[in-house]
């Protein structure tokens, strides 16, 4: 089962933090921190997995990846294989590719929305669902398409970004 | 008015890309301001605005850490929506924010059926979602006819969500298994490889928690073994193999073959391999072929430049290390390489398996590597290596240990090692092997005094608890060392005052008892008779103490008395309470020291004293078991229930003068140590023999001898601090059970020195975890279902009279087909034979592994 996923820069400003079981807010920030300050010790060139127990309990390991300026993260336990995880990461960062086409930290800041949508095909209440990127890409645009659809109905037009519809 | 306002309102809403453009220009009171917009615009009737102030509202809550709880209400509002967009924000809300203890939880049950119903999957898609991440047991009852709905969709996307949902509607409501249980185990016929990872992905975690319900479920899960070609499904299935292996181990006969497949083929995915390697380290470590392999294909890792797969190479021997060491100790230059990694990860994993290596043998020879490591390693793992040493070499009392001299300089090394921070395990374990190792102390004395000499380590603040270790041995087993003087000089040398205050008082009560020692010594040597101490010292086989001449002892007190002059003024009590005690008694012995040639008489008060003071150290002090005090058995009499009143009265008129005082310790102790105090004073004022005091002890003891609780000088000696061990035995042990009802019998062996060990072992016993109530039940229900799996066109939902009838009549069907099949001995279609071995397992046995795979 996968307890979290989370993106943050390397600064340890969170981008994306998706977390699996219910956790009050404060113990979310202070995990994104514990976190951060793990991962912004570890040098380049070594493994990409870590132990937290002493973060998210018995049973918890953390793959990372570097991209640029970005750490993608997963919290999984041990009905995960570790190097299964990895790939997850890699299928997640394909697929934002495809999605913005040379996906930069600044696609991930501004759209919000469409990476939460994007996420929520891969991994589902914690298990992998998806690991295609074509059809998660495929379900991803037919959300768009119907978000947008559902906002342009409206007569009197809420705001400017609201014509862009699921951006 | 009111329209026309809210019109205005959404008119100039800030959208979350506002939001984000606002938070990234730095403001820093952005975020409150922002949120007392969202307070206002979520209360407004226009769903629109209110779904937009809800997404901020989200976003704020996830990246910022900003309470969300409070617009739990709203959340359901805009969830009710009809339109698409305004569902995805209110159950990406709802999802983010609710537990169980959101009060509104139960109001979306209605919305949520509606969702699950609906015609667009997508719509179903995020109700499904929501479910599986805030699912509560009621939500779950209320939903599950509809979740049975779509585990049979034709859609492939629904389908594969509802089997995912499925694990959390059954975590909260296990008889759903009555309900869905068929459908999701129709589910592992499925061609669909995503709706098949789906499934086994579902049954891993079921799997994870209670194997042994799901052992009927063997061959559906060996088929997929065989057939699939799907790395994430295999991945999975291996993973449930591994834990019904583990209880059913001719599973794993039959599973081994299937993996050596896996193993064998040319291009299998590292992740698939691994989980191969994995599964038969962990459950089929028994099976000789697929473990040869496995320990082939792992050595690949261990040999691969990239620092996942070395790193994962290792981590699976650990899993092996315990019963197959052939397998790590053929890898271990790999290891030993990896030592020297820059990977923290592949380090510490190297370091396990060395610890793993270690035996009796190659303990002193893999010490010195580590020690070596440890010096050129940064501090966090040069203490890691420092601990595990510490660890594998204490375990089982230090089973692995042979020569303890080497062992006793291996410590006081690591003691100096400059990024030692394992001080308090040191400190333990030297104190251990004094009171354990009875050959070991001559070594020990050694080391101490070493330890104690240099003033260099008093300034480490991580070294003190040893230097107390190394403190409280010297004085305890000061007859074995060769310069008294030396050791009471080092303990009593000014730099002491960098100690902290319990650590200092350690150092004087040692001086003391160095003191006590050498005055024995002298004084008996003197007398023709020679007294038992010396016999005592010089048979116990040290190379001791050389007779003391008058002007050697002579200096030594006034040593002592210098010191410990200075100290009496200090502020801390205990530290100026041991310093009085000390100059106390020197005031009563020093003016015998000059005469000593002149006085035959062996009666005199001094001789009286020191002997008596000697008689109070020469018990030795034993390891005390943890469950010592359990079986510590009342006396005749004792009620340790009834109401302790009259112990008031009796302590009354001891504590009234130290009404003020903070001591926390029970009533009865903190009346001995009055009397202690009292009787100290009146040994030094009127310099009376401390003989006296302990008459009045001993008086108070006869009247009130009740009191007295017998675990006093258990308790004292559970401390490992040398304080209350030994200020309990400057008079006579006022409760007289005395230590050796808490030694074992010693160990013989051969030339390895004799360690005492305790009976009961040394370890406090750890209680159970309680199961919980819910596991239980599903563990029932999916036992249930799977008796009841194998009957065709049966019903779902079966009534538990029925289910009952058909149990009985199960059992005639089955024994007469038994005999049918016997008689012909024809197998029947492998489906049938199987439903019929269901049946028979569930005559039998509660759970039992069909006959297919043995």
């Amino acid at each position: 089962m996968i307890k979290a996923v989370m993106m943050m820069n390397t600064q340890g400003k969170p981008r994306l933090a998706k977390f699996y079981d219910f956790l009050p807010v404060e113990k979310q920030q202070e995990l994104i921190r514990g976190v951060f300050s793990v991962l912004s010790s570890r040098p380049e060139n070594v493994s990409n997995f870590l132990e937290i127990d002493s973060l998210f309990g018995p049973d918890s390991r953390l793959v990372y990846k570097h991209y640029a300026t970005l750490y993608f993260v997963l919290v999984f336990d041990g009905s995960e294989n570790e190097l299964a995880m990895l790939d997850l990461i890699q299928v997640l960062v394909e697929t934002l590719d495809k999605c913005f086409s040379n996906v930069c930290e600044l696609d991930i800041v501004f759209n919000y929305s469409k990476m939460h949508t994007v996420l929520d095909e891969i991994v589902f209440g914690g298990q992998v669902l998806e690991t295609r990127s074509d059809e998660i890409m495929k379900a991803v645009e037919e959300i768009s398409k119907l978000e947008a659809a559902s906002n342009s109905i409206s007569l009197v037009p809420k705001s400017v970004s609201g014509w862009r519809g699921g951006r | 008015m009111a329209s026309s306002n809210s019109l205005m309102d959404s008119l100039f809403q800030r959208s979350l890309e506002d939001l984000i453009k606002g938070l990234r220009l730095g403001e820093s009171t952005f975020i409150s301001k922002s949120l007392e917009e969202i307070r206002r615009e979520i209360k407004l009737t226009d769903l629109s605005t209110k779904s937009v102030a809800l997404q901020k509202l989200s976003y704020l809550a996830a990246l910022h850490g900003v309470d969300m709880t409070w617009a739990a209400f709203h959340a359901v509002e805009v969830v009710s929506s009809s339109r698409f967009a305004h569902k995805r924000i209110g159950y990406h809300a709802i999802a983010q924010s609710f537990s169980d203890q959101t009060p509104v939880l139960l109001l979306i049950t209605n919305q949520l059926r509606k969702d699950l119903n609906s015609s667009n999957e997508y719509e179903v898609s995020l109700a499904l979602e929501c479910l599986a991440r805030i699912g509560t047991d009621d939500l779950a009852r209320d939903l599950t006819s509809e979740v049975f709905t779509l585990l049979g969709s034709s859609k492939a996307l629904v389908r594969k969500k509802a089997i995912g949902v499925v694990l959390r509607v059954f975590d909260k409501y296990p008889d759903a298994v009555k309900v869905c249980f068929k459908r999701l185990v129709e589910n592992l016929e499925s061609s669909d490889p995503q709706l098949l990872s789906a499934v086994v992905g579902v049954f891993c975690e079921l799997t994870a928690k209670d194997p042994r319900s799901y052992l009927p479920l063997a061959p559906e899960f060996y088929k997929i073994l065989v057939d699939s070609r799907n790395n994430w499904v295999l991945i999975k299935v291996l993973k449930i193999f591994a834990k019904l292996a583990s209880i059913e181990p001719r599973l794993a006969k039959k599973v081994a073959d299937p993996v050596c497949e896996h193993m064998r083929k040319q291009n299998v995915g590292k992740s698939l391999l691994f989980e191969c390697i994995r599964t038969v380290f962990s459950s089929l470590s028994d099976q000789e072929v697929p473990l040869k392999l496995a320990v082939v294909k792992i050595r690949e890792f261990l040999m691969d430049d990239d620092p996942n797969l070395k790193y994962l190479g290792l981590h699976a021997l650990s899993i092996v290390a315990p019963k197959h060491l052939w397998a790590v100790l053929e890898n271990k230059e790999a290891v030993v390489k990896a030592m020297s990694d820059e990977d923290p990860n592949v380090k510490r994993e190297a370091l396990h398996l060395l610890m793993a290596m270690v035996n009796e043998d190659n303990v002193t020879e893999i010490s010195r590597i580590l020690m070596n490591y440890a010096l050129k390693s940064d501090p966090l793992f040069c203490n890691e290596i420092i601990g595990s040493i510490l660890v594998a070499c204490s375990r089982d009392s230090y089973e692995i240990i042979v020569d303890f001299d080497w062992y006793l300089s291996l410590l006081s090394e690591m003691a100096r090692v400059p990024n030692c921070q394992r001080g308090k395990e040191i400190e333990h374990q030297l104190i251990d092997i004094g009171t354990r190792v009875k050959d070991a102390r001559l070594e020990l004395v050694r080391v101490s005094r070493a330890l104690l000499i240099d003033p260099a380590l008093l300034g480490n603040q991580y070294l003190h608890p040893i230097l107390s270790a190394a403190a409280w041995a010297s004085g305890e087993y000061v007859e074995f060392s060769k310069a008294p003087y030396e050791i009471a000089e080092a303990l009593l040398q000014p730099r002491t005052c960098l100690l902290p205050h319990s650590i200092r008082a350690i150092y004087i009560h040692s001086a003391f008892k160095v003191l006590v020692f050498s005055l024995g010594v002298y004084f008996s040597a003197q007398e023709p008779t020679s007294s038992s101490l010396v016999q005592e010292s010089t048979s116990s086989g040290s190379s001791a103490v050389n007779g003391f001449t008058c002007d050697s002892i002579s200096s030594l007190v006034s040593m002592i008395e210098l010191g410990l002059c200075s100290l009496s003024g200090t502020i801390d009590v205990e530290v100026q309470e041991r310093a009085k005690n000390i100059l106390g008694f020197i005031g009563i012995i020093k003016h015998e020291i000059a005469e000593k040639a002149t006085s035959q008489d062996s009666e005199t008060e001094v001789h009286r004293a020191i002997a008596f003071m000697e008689d109070v150290f020469s018990e030795e002090l034993g390891p005390v078991s943890s469950t010592a005090q359990e079986k510590v058995p009342l006396p005749e009499g004792l009620e340790l229930n009834e109401n302790l009143e009259g112990l008031q009265e009796i302590c009354r008129e001891v504590l009234e003068p130290m009404a003020e005082s903070d001591y926390s310790s029970d009533k009865v102790s903190f009346s001995v140590a009055k009397l202690r105090i009292r009787d100290q004073e009146e040994a030094s004022s009127s310099s009376s023999p401390p003989l006296e005091s302990s008459s009045l002890l001993a008086e108070h003891r006869k009247r009130h001898g009740l009191y007295y609780l017998s675990s006093q000088k258990s308790d004292d000696h559970k401390d490992r601090d040398g304080n209350d061990n030994n200020t309990s035995n400057e008079y006579p042990p006022a409760n007289e059970i005395s230590v050796d009802s808490f030694k074992s019998k010693k160990k013989l062996s051969k030339p390895r020195p004799v360690v005492v060990k305790l009976d009961e072992g040394d370890e406090p016993k750890t209680k159970p975890d309680a199961s919980s109530s819910n596991d239980e039940r599903l563990s029932r229900a999916i036992q249930t279902a799977l008796m009841g799996k194998g009957k065709g066109k049966e019903k779902e939902r079966v009534k538990e009279n029925h289910e009952i009838n058909l149990d009985t009549e199960n059992i005639e069907q089955s024994s007469r087909r038994e005999k049918k099949k016997k008689k012909n001995g024809e197998r029947s279609s492998k489906r049938s034979s199987r439903r019929q071995k269901d049946k028979e397992a569930s005559v039998t046995k509660p759970v039992e592994v069909p006959d297919l795979l043995l």
